[in-house]
């Protein structure tokens, strides 16, 4: 039997919810990110099936400028928690609480 | 085939996303996270945007991993790592992993079964929309006429970034003459 949309969407869900459990259940700042990345690609999986399922090409071209996106915000992303371990020295979410004192 | 290959690559994403969630050293879960953005990829292939898949192994598992990698490396973490499993937090983790999978299966589930059009090696035309085609031409194509405002907008974004990076990553003058083990507040 051949997958049909409904699988990849399963799939993506899937992908999705492990990210965002990740993001709940890490405290460095770096496997957050990661995770945000896993969900982020995991939406994209799902925009490229509907694209592929109803015969047009917008989703598949947006998913282009998605990965676009996604490569400048990493770099930018990466650059502020260096920035962050230079001043704090730790990336742990746990001991990043300025603000609460 | 396909269909062997699709359970084949979705259960190894899976799998290797699970294993970025679980792994205890960041490098682990980089190198989990390579295997599964490479499975995304493959999984484009399978949908028939080999392009994408390209771009996806390319950029993503490729350049984004390598600059992820780069970074854990050099903050190395590694001595103080901890995954901070309390119970409550362990419980509360695992009850919103479950429930959104099942939410995901079901939804899934519920959505309507739409038909499954062939896929064709198409050459562009100028019909809106565009029909889904395998050609990285006609992908090229749908960039560069329907899309030229955002494809031009997303080389500039990329170019903002890059000078931003090097905005955060320069030192302030001021403390740059610092020891760099001093840890500054």
């Amino acid at each position: 039997m051949q997958p049909g949309l409904q699988a990849y969407l399963a799939v993506a869900g899937i992908i999705f919810a492990i990210g965002f459990a990740g993001v709940l259940l890490h405290k460095n700042t770096l496997v957050i990110y990661m995770c945000l990345e896993l969900m982020l690609t995991a939406s994209t999986l799902a925009l490229v099936a509907f694209s592929r399922f109803y015969g047009a090409m917008d989703g598949a071209l947006f998913v282009f400028f998605i990965i676009t996106v996604a490569a400048a915000e990493v770099a930018v992303g990466l650059a502020i928690i260096v920035a962050l371990y230079r001043r704090r020295r730790t990336v742990q979410v746990d001991e990043l609480n300025y603000l609460k004192h | 085939m396909p269909a062997f290959l699709f359970y084949f690559f979705s259960l190894l994403t899976i799998l290797a996303a699970l294993f970025v969630v679980i792994n205890r050293d960041a490098v682990n879960s980089a190198m989990c996270m390579v295997v599964a953005l490479a499975g995304v990829g493959a999984l484009f292939f399978l949908l028939g945007a080999a392009f994408l898949g390209a771009l996806q192994i390319i950029v993503y598992a490729g350049a984004v991993m390598v600059l992820f990698l780069f970074i854990i490396m050099l903050l190395d973490t590694s001595a103080r790592h901890r995954l901070g499993i309390s119970e409550i937090n362990f419980v509360v983790v695992a009850g919103t992993l479950v429930a959104l999978i099942g939410a995901a299966l079901w939804l899934a589930h519920q959505y309507p079964a739409v038909g499954d059009p062939p896929v064709v090696e198409a050459m562009p035309t100028d019909q809106a929309p565009m029909a889904y085609a395998t050609a990285s031409k006609a992908f090229g194509y749908g960039l560069l006429t329907r899309y030229m405002l955002p494809f031009q907008v997303a080389g500039f974004l990329l170019l903002i970034a890059m000078v931003g990076v090097i905005v955060l990553s320069k030192r302030p003058p001021s403390d740059g003459d610092s020891p760099p083990g001093d840890p500054r507040r």
